[in-house]
Order: structure tokens, then sequence, then C-alpha cells
């Protein structure tokens, strides 16, 4: 679970990292009065969970109230990325010398955290760690003493950070293992951490993503995720408890086990067509979770049909084939094809009493894949 | 022979007096494995199925000999249970439970390197020897006895090409899902190592999937230290960078330049490994080497 920038920033101050000044606003109105009140120059930040929101048109800096009314205008209500913008931040602009970057993220063949820093922030970390490894210093930190002070101080020394400056960067990114830490963290940094003219650091941007697996014992934090989520076909799927991604292809696709519905994706690459989603309802296929799951494809209006692909494993296939029968009952109409292929344990019984008038069933997954892809190419035609 | 399991190895079921520790002990029964005791706090001296339910692990073992442990604790205690294991110095603990938080298993995992125990999984449906002994939620009827070795970080994608390779006509010596978290107890390289020792097994199938670097890391391995021939299949292809898919440990980096399907299928093709496009694909191919 991705936080937004101002939830982030949000729980860095709290724990005492230096940030600009910051207000979230919603109307052009709301962004002007931060503005005046925070005092020009001030940057406006969509919050959309989305890189490179900057070389988008996502963020604007600005030196007046007239220049401020034009940036509030284009950015909120945008399109960006495929998500609309609700809300941005109105945040002081910071009188920087230097970019810097700390993070800490799982180095999970290690299975250690690792700490990074490097004095090339400001600029896609990703592209420095291909282009120059040994621009970013890494230290591991051991899970069964957690960071000690020293190691932060190797990380920011080790990293060429200036003398004045490598001090504070260690406590910042002392602070930043605390919040990885007590807050199940899968990922945090700042980049960039910025130097001022009056050499402090300060955290002029802030990425915090939550292990999602963790939530269960970071309440503050859980209550977070409906905000945090974009896409409001992924917030539905994640109401109803169901593991969906969104993709912009014609084909639905619903499956148990994720690695069988990757795998269904690319067959559904592979024979022409184009993933609408990945669906995963997990074990079992209880009518409802059945219903809900179609429910969510039938709404994609990209999708024209769907592929259901159940391997029984555990899950018998005359109880899977019950569960769609059953929910399928509750439409009147089905708005789209949907290919049905049972496979694994009582297979054949499951096919057999699948209601052949309103679905297309077939034998194999190949078979299930192509006549799905056939027939979303004949609803478009 | 096999890898890990066989018609000895003692199970004990950590979760057995829960829904799904109940119902799969069960079916580890039906199959034939040996399970010879249950453990749960509160629990001690109840029976389910027959095994013995013991309140901790220590007093388990103590009184039965075992010698490996399948674990259905609910992610919040998993983490403590997997200690509670590896505290025993058994020989193997397979952790099905899915959802455990990454930085327990970090944890877990340091403690681990101090042990000589085998770890499987976490979020894994377990291994199975066919004919011999199954740990874990894999569904026994799909499987047959023969000499392909098989391990895979997904459960269903495991059981779609185990399905295609035992129709046609080409069964397993052990098949092995090793999970899909970012952190696990063994992988690719340790399963892949134990398979290339064991002389009944003729052929490796390896099923990845993106995120991470294991397959790169395995493609490397295979090239410089096994014999045994490997066929592969990578899950994933058409997934965007930045969106998890379903597995915690299944996300391509923002950048898109790590842990990609191409990358990885790239890396075993350099290792002369094929790479099969559907499952079918790569049942066939293994047919081909036994």
């Amino acid at each position: 679970m991705k936080l937004h920038e101002y939830q982030a920033k949000g729980l860095f101050a709290e724990a005492g990292i230096p940030t600009p000044t910051f207000k979230l606003a919603s109307t052009v109105d709301e962004v002007v009065a931060a503005a005046e009140e925070i005092g020009y120059p001030v940057a406006i930040k969509a919050q959309v969970q989305v890189g490179g929101r900057g070389k988008a048109g996502g963020i604007k800096l600005v030196d007046d109230e007239a220049e401020a009314r034009e940036a509030a205008e284009s950015i909120l209500g945008m399109d960006l990325k495929g998500y609309a913008v609700d809300r941005v931040i109105v945040e002081g602009a910071v009188d920087f010398v230097d970019e810097l970057y700390v993070g800490i993220t799982m180095d999970r063949e290690a299975g250690r955290p690792v700490i990074m820093a490097s004095t090339e922030g400001g600029v896609d970390i990703e592209a420095v760690a291909e282009r120059d490894p040994d621009a970013i210093t890494r230290v591991h930190v051991d899970p069964a003493f957690g960071l000690h002070p020293y190691q932060a101080r190797r990380a920011a020394y080790g990293a060429g950070m200036d003398a004045d400056i490598a001090g504070d960067a260690a406590k910042v990114i002392q602070t930043l293992w605390t919040l990885y830490s007590n807050r199940d963290a899968s990922e945090i940094e700042i980049n960039p951490l910025m130097v001022t003219s009056d050499r402090e650091v300060i955290a002029a941007d802030a990425v915090m993503n939550i292990d999602e697996d963790a939530l269960f014992r970071q309440a503050e934090l859980a209550e977070m995720e409906d905000e945090a989520t974009g896409d409001t076909l992924e917030r539905q799927a994640s109401g109803v408890g169901l593991d969906y991604v969104r993709l912009s292809g014609n084909v639905g696709i619903i499956g148990n086990g994720a690695g069988l519905v990757m795998t269904t994706l690319d067959l559904v690459d592979h024979y022409g067509g184009s993933p609408a989603n990945f669906l995963d309802i997990g074990g079992g296929a209880r009518a409802e979770t059945v219903k809900n799951a179609l429910e969510l494809v039938f709404a994609d209006e990209n999708a024209d049909a769907v592929v259901f692909n159940i391997f029984g494993g555990i899950t018998r296939g005359d109880e899977v084939a019950q569960g769609i029968n059953e929910a399928i009952a509750a439409f009147d109409e089905l708005p789209k094809p949907v290919v049905v292929r049972i496979a694994g344990t009582k297979a054949e019984e499951g096919r057999e009493l699948l209601n052949a008038e309103r679905l297309i069933v077939a034998d194999t997954l190949e078979d299930a894949v192509q006549k799905a892809v056939n027939a979303a190419q004949e609803v478009a035609a | 022979m096999s890898i890990l399991v066989d018609d000895d190895t003692r199970v004990l079921v950590q979760g057995i007096t829960g829904s799904e520790g109940r119902f799969h002990t069960g079916g580890m029964l039906e199959y034939g494995t040996n399970v010879v005791a249950g453990a749960v706090p509160g629990r001690g001296g109840t029976e389910v199925d027959g095994v013995p339910v013991f309140d901790t692990v220590d007093a388990a073992v103590a009184e039965t000999d075992a010698n490996a442990s399948v674990v259905f604790v609910p992610p919040a205690f998993a983490g403590d249970a997997l200690f509670e294991a590896l505290d025993s110095e058994l020989d193997l603990v397979v952790a099905i439970t899915e959802g455990i938080p990454t930085q327990d298993m970090s944890r877990v995992y340091r403690r681990l390197r101090e042990t000589e125990t085998t770890m499987i999984g976490p979020n894994c449906p377990g291994l199975i020897t066919p004919g011999s002994a199954k740990l874990g939620i894999l569904p026994g009827n799909i499987f047959a006895e023969g000499s392909v070795g098989l391990v895979s970080r997904s459960g269903t994608l495991t059981y779609q090409v185990v399905d295609n390779l035992t129709a046609r006509g080409v069964g397993q010596s052990t098949a092995v899902g090793i999970g899909g978290d970012p952190i696990i107890g063994s992988n690719f390289i340790d399963l892949l190592r134990a398979f290339e020792a064991d002389p009944a097994t003729e052929a490796v199938v390896m099923c990845g999937e993106i995120g991470g670097e294991a397959e790169e890391r395995a493609a490397r391995f295979i090239d410089e230290e096994m014999d045994t021939p490997v066929v592969g299949f990578i899950a994933g292809r058409t997934a965007p960078p930045g969106k998890r898919m379903g597995h915690a440990g299944a996300i391509v980096s923002g950048g898109g330049a790590t842990g990609t399907a191409q990358s990885k299928i790239d890396a075993l093709g350099a290792a002369g490994v094929p790479v099969g496009k559907t499952p079918d694909e790569v049942a066939e191919l293994a047919a081909d080497l036994v």
C-alpha cells in the first residue's frame, strides 16, 4: 500500500524529520488561500500514486496568486496517467543548493533491510543505480539488532555527503529507520533530501509504502488505505477482499492463485488479446466471491469478454461450478460473454454442471483463453 | 529416491486445531503421510484424526520424535510459531501460512541461518514426494510417481504444470512450492542443488515469476553447477511495473529494469534452459528429457 505524499510527509514531520510547510487543498480557492498563508513562492503538487508527476505536468512552482490560480486550475481535475487529480498539496518552495537521496527497503535476496544513501538525489534513483551502482552507498541492517547509529553515519559519510551535512542526514536516516520498523514499511525514501542555502537538510518529497500483510497491527495506517488506493474499481475490489489489479486490455480475467492468474494474462497476450485485469479470488469459490468478481469485471468498460480459469486443487470442481451457476443466476443477463474452464479435482463433474446455455465452457487453459480472445474480438466488432 | 521428504518423514502440524490445519491434516493422512503430532497452545492432550496434540513443539518432539513441521498458524502468530519450530532443531519446516509481515520473516530468516533446518515457504502449498508423503495442501491426486523434479513459486500454477506433466505420462520425483513471498526459507538454488544430488531426478521443471532476482541467480547456478537438464517457465510477462500481482513478491520495480519476465527468460536462455511459453509446452519439453 502506497501512501500519498501528504500522508507520508505528515508522518515524517510528526517523527521529527524537517519538511517544508505544506497544506492539502482540493479547490482553486483553497490552493490560493494556502499559498497566501505559506507565502510565495510555493510548489503545487498533484496527489496521485504515479511516478514522474513533474514531467507529466502534475507539479508546478508558482510566484504569485495569478500563477497559483492558473496552475491549480490546470492540475486539479487533470488526468495524470489514468488517475484523476482531486487533491494537491501546496508547499513552501525550498531554496536549495544540493539534492541528496536516502531510503530504506528490504533486500529480498539477503532477507534484510538495506539503507541506501546517495549524493545524486532529485532524479530517478533506479536510473542512477543502473548507470552507476557505486553512486549509491548500501548498508545492510541485521534485523535482530536494528539500525546502529554508526551504520546511519556510515551510509551518509560513505555516500560522500559534505561533512557539515552528513551528521544531519544520518539523523534523518535514523528517524526513517524508526518509522520503517515501527510502521511496517516495505519501502521508505526521501528523494530529494534537499540541502538549503542555510546548510540545513529538508525532505522535499516523501515516499512510504506499507506492507499490506502488516496492516492488522497498523490501525492508523489501515485507515489511510481507502484514501491511498487510486483506481475506483481497485478500491471496490479491496472492499470485498479481492486481489485485483486494473490493466487496460479487452479480456477480463478471473482465476485462483497468483501464479496461475498471471499465466492466464500471459496466455491472453500470447493468443492476440490483451488482459483487462488481474483478479485472484484465492482458494474456494463461494457463489458470493464469484459474484463479486464477475461484478468487478463486468463494471470495467474496457473488458469485452471474461475468462474464468479455476484449478480446483483442494477446492472441488463441482463446488466451483455450483458457485459459478449461483453467481450468474444473480444477473438477469450476462453483459459480456463468460468463458469458464475448470481443471483438477472433480473437473469433469464440474464441467457437466456448468450452465452451458449462459456460459462458454472450455476444456483446457489454452482453449479457454482462445475462446475468450475470440469472443472479445466479436463483441468489439 | 526423492528430496526432503520420504516414507521416514515424521510430521508435526503446528496449528492442527484450526480449520485449515484440521482439514489438511486429514488430507495428509489420507495420502499416507506419517503425521505423528500436532502442536497448539492450550490444546495439549486432545486429538485430531487420532493424532495427539501437544501444547508446545518442544513437548511434541520429545514425545513423538517428529522431524518435520507443517505450519498453518495464522499470520499474526506465525513468526512466533516459526521461531518455536526452529528452536526444536527439526530437519524441515514447511510454512503454509499466507500473509506473514515481511519484517517478521526477516527476523525468522535471520534465525534460520543459524540453524541446520531447511525451511520451505511461507505462503506456499508445501511439497510432495508422490507415493510417499505430502506436507502441505497440494491435491495429491494430480501427481504421479516419476523422475521429474519440480520447483515453483506458485501453488495453482504448480498444479497446472503437474496436470500437464501427468497427462503426458511424466511422473514427478518431488514437487516443491517455495512460496510467493519476498523472503522465503529456501530459494530455487537450494532446491536445484538438492535435485542435482538426487539420482532419481532425471530432469527439473522450474516455474518462476516476476519480481526479485531469484530466477536470474538460479540460471547462473544451472549454468555453472548442474548436469541435470532443466526446463523453465516464467509467469507475468504482461505484468506492468509497480503493481503487485497477488503474491507480495511478484512485483516489477517501478523503473521496470529489474525483476521483469524478460530478464528472467533471457537469463535462463543464456544458461541453456528452454523456457516454455505455456504450461503445456513446459510439460512437452520435460517429456522429451525423460
